[in-house]
């Protein structure tokens, strides 16, 4: 479970997220909505543990540890992963070579599994080197399928993939989260669904993950500020035919 | 022609002129008299102390002589060993075909000039050995052929002299380890080389350097590349030395040839390197490609590239980068010119530092800090370089690790 209580972050000394109260149980997971420059990757790189980003007040606590100061490599090591937006260039380091380092010490076929995100023929090539948008977010995908995370936060992890790959991308997600429960001869659904443990923060634009993904929650974040949460189809209907500010409004009449 | 008489008389009048390049050396500080050390044999070559070969093996000479198509072994003056295991590929010492192949004048101070500074008449005036490298027309070497120059004796001046000679439409690879002795602390290496790389003929030379803290190095190369013809020439030094200066010219002097040079350069505290590359492109259809990577520790390198398009439709371009991870300086002259019309060559350059944003990618995959940062210098280092060997690759790989865990 993640916990994050009254978060307030300094961003090159500028406040860019107040009063974040956020849960995410075992089994869940959420969808953040909001417009451009609200905060939105600013709170997933928070949660990662990049020290830019300043936590001037709150905590955040992770499968019970206090994760407020912990260094990104604990982080990473105690089950959280992350998919970037805009992840940097590593010349030098092959695809095929950070597939490795995110299975860490665990075995893992490269070939096979860049196979199931269509990226088999980029693993030759610098990590992130030239990669188109949707490309780069397919090698995101394929490091977070090796390294095995319990929380995986997206950052736009569809926005700029093409028709074709879109749903590529969306099952990926799915499966990742444990959402794409299937029927099957020896567990009732019921019973994956209970034994469900991964945890998702999914950020999205669009919307279009929400056709792959049966998310629990939605939340908007706005000017700094997680300002609702409610089912995450009516947060997109409200946003799409309201706009931002009026959706936030809305619900925050509602509450 | 060949006139040796003409040769001395050229190189005693250098013999006290200083390099245009690097800080100028007292070589009456050196001892230069000729060092005996046996023969070695098949039997005996493969008998050597395990210690030695540990660090043979690091400036790229395998005794075992697995996967290597002939060595070439040189210890302070001697020629301890020298046998090819390849038809078609000469390995002779240079003084032997000296004295008894008359071809070998044709090749002999052809490109490199010996008055050029001290050290060219050094080489001329008290000459210990070297090798002449020579594939037969048409042959392909199949494994690379490995030579070394050890330096054993503390205080010496070897003064060495290699030809290599890729004759028409052979291919031919070559890796060559220049070391010292644990216990040698001051010396000095001088080497002279003149690669002739043959109309249609593929040269790759892949140079270790493993030298020692107090060591001065003092290379002179020059390459010919005919029509068609490709020279690779590969250059790796991790390891300490005091002063190392090189400036290795290439004329493409055929329509189409090519040359790639790549450097790899490690600087430690107190080390000293100026190197460079600089090629010539004389012929319509010339392609040139000088790609540098150097990192400092603490030592000062200059790092030169000197493009030079003498026609039109020629197409060359210098990649130079640097990373300072803990002082030192790095100083990169890039250089271009452009004679003609048509010509068209380009220059990157870049100095800095390890990226915050890549260490911590690496971090959030799980990496600690540490691991994340070598990881990025190995990726630094880790240039592709296209034609060259597997195994060659894995010794420049090989390099690049063991200096990670001595210096990182
Ligand atoms: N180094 C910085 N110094 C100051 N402000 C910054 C810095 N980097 C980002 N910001 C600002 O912080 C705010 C939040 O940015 P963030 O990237 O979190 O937005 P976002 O919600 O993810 O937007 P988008 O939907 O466009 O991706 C923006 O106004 C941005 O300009
Ligand atoms: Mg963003």
């Amino acid at each position: 479970m993640l916990i994050i209580e009254d978060l307030q972050v300094e961003l090159g000394g500028k406040t860019i997220l107040r009063h974040i109260d956020l849960e995410i149980k075992e089994g869940e997971t959420h969808i953040l909505f909001g417009p451009n420059g609200s905060g939105k990757t600013s709170l997933l790189m928070t949660i990662m543990g990049y020290p830019q980003y300043k936590v001037t007040g709150g905590k955040m606590i992770f499968k019970g540890e206090d994760i407020t100061c912990m260094p990104i490599d604990r982080r990473s090591q105690l089950g959280i992963g992350m998919s970037y937006q805009r992840p940097p260039t590593i010349h030098g380091i092959k695809t095929r070579q950070m597939v490795h380092i995110c299975a860490g010490k665990q075995e893992v076929n490269v070939d096979e599994l860049a196979q199931k995100v269509n990226f088999g023929h980029f693993l030759e090539r610098d990590v992130n080197a030239g990669f188109s948008g949707g490309e780069i977010k397919r090698s995101e995908l394929l490091q977070l399928m090796a390294q095995n995370a319990d929380l995986m936060l997206f950052d736009e992890p569809e926005s700029g993939v093409d028709m074709e790959n879109i749903s590529l991308v969306g099952n990926t997600i799915a499966k990742l989260l444990e959402k794409d429960i299937q029927r099957s001869e020896n567990k009732p659904m019921i019973q994956q669904k209970r034994e469900r443990s991964k945890m998702g923060l999914i950020i999205t634009h669009t919307g279009y993950i929400l056709d792959y993904v049966a998310a629990d929650k939605g939340q908007v974040l706005y000017d700094g500020v997680l300002s609702c949460s409610s089912n995450p189809r009516e947060i997109l209907n409200c946003i799409g035919h309201e706009g931002y500010e009026e959706c936030v409004r809305c619900i925050i009449r509602t509450n | 022609m060949y006139n040796q008489d003409e040769l001395r008389k050229k190189a005693a009048k250098a013999s006290n002129k200083a390099a245009a390049l690097g800080p100028d050396i007292d070589l009456t500080a050196y001892d230069m008299a000729p060092v005996a050390h046996e023969y070695l044999n098949d039997e005996k070559l493969h008998a050597m102390p395990k210690a030695e070969q540990d660090r043979l093996i690091m400036a790229g000479l395998d005794i075992s002589e697995n996967a290597r198509g002939g060595t070439y072994f040189q210890k302070d003056t001697a020629v301890v060993h020298c046998k090819s295991h390849q038809e078609g590929i000469e390995i002779i010492p240079i003084r032997k075909a000296l004295a008894e192949h008359e071809w070998i004048r044709e090749y002999y101070w052809k490109l490199a000039s010996v008055d050029t500074d001290k050290y060219t008449a050094a080489a001329e005036l008290d000459l210990h050995d070297g090798y002449v490298i020579r594939a037969l027309p048409g042959s392909k070497s199949i494994y690379p052929i490995q030579a070394c120059l050890y330096m054993d004796k503390d205080g010496l001046q070897q003064n060495v002299h290699n030809l290599i000679i890729a004759e028409e439409g052979s291919e031919l690879h070559i890796i060559s380890g220049c070391a010292s002795s644990p216990h040698l602390k001051r010396g000095i290496h001088v080497g002279v080389s003149e690669f002739f790389v043959k109309k249609n003929a593929k040269l790759s030379f892949t140079m270790i350097h493993n030298w020692a803290e107090d060591m001065m190095v003092r290379p002179r190369s020059v390459a010919q590349v005919e029509e068609g013809g490709l020279f690779l020439n590969n250059y790796v030094c991790m390891k300490a030395v005091k002063s190392l200066q090189m400036y290795p010219t290439t004329h493409l002097v055929g329509d189409n040839a090519v040359a790639r040079l790549y450097s790899i350069i490690v600087g430690t505290p107190g080390s000293e390197y100026d190197i460079g590359g600089r090629v010539y492109l004389k012929k319509p259809g010339t392609r040139a490609e000088i790609v540098a990577r150097t990192i400092t520790n603490g030592a000062k390198i200059i790092a030169r590239g000197h493009l030079i398009g003498e026609v039109a439709d020629v197409k060359a371009h210098l990649e130079c980068k640097g990373m300072i991870l803990n002082g030192g300086i790095i100083h990169a002259i890039p250089e271009l010119e452009g004679h003609a019309d048509g010509v068209e060559m380009s220059h990157e350059a870049a100095v800095g530092k390890i990226a915050q944003e890549e260490i911590f990618y690496l971090m959030s995959r799980g990496m600690s800090e540490d691991e994340a940062t070598s990881a990025i210098v190995r990726g630094f280092l880790n240039v592709d370089i296209p034609g060259l060997p597997p195994q060659l690759k894995a010794e420049i790989d090989r390099a690049i690790e063991q200096s990670d865990k001595d210096v990182m």
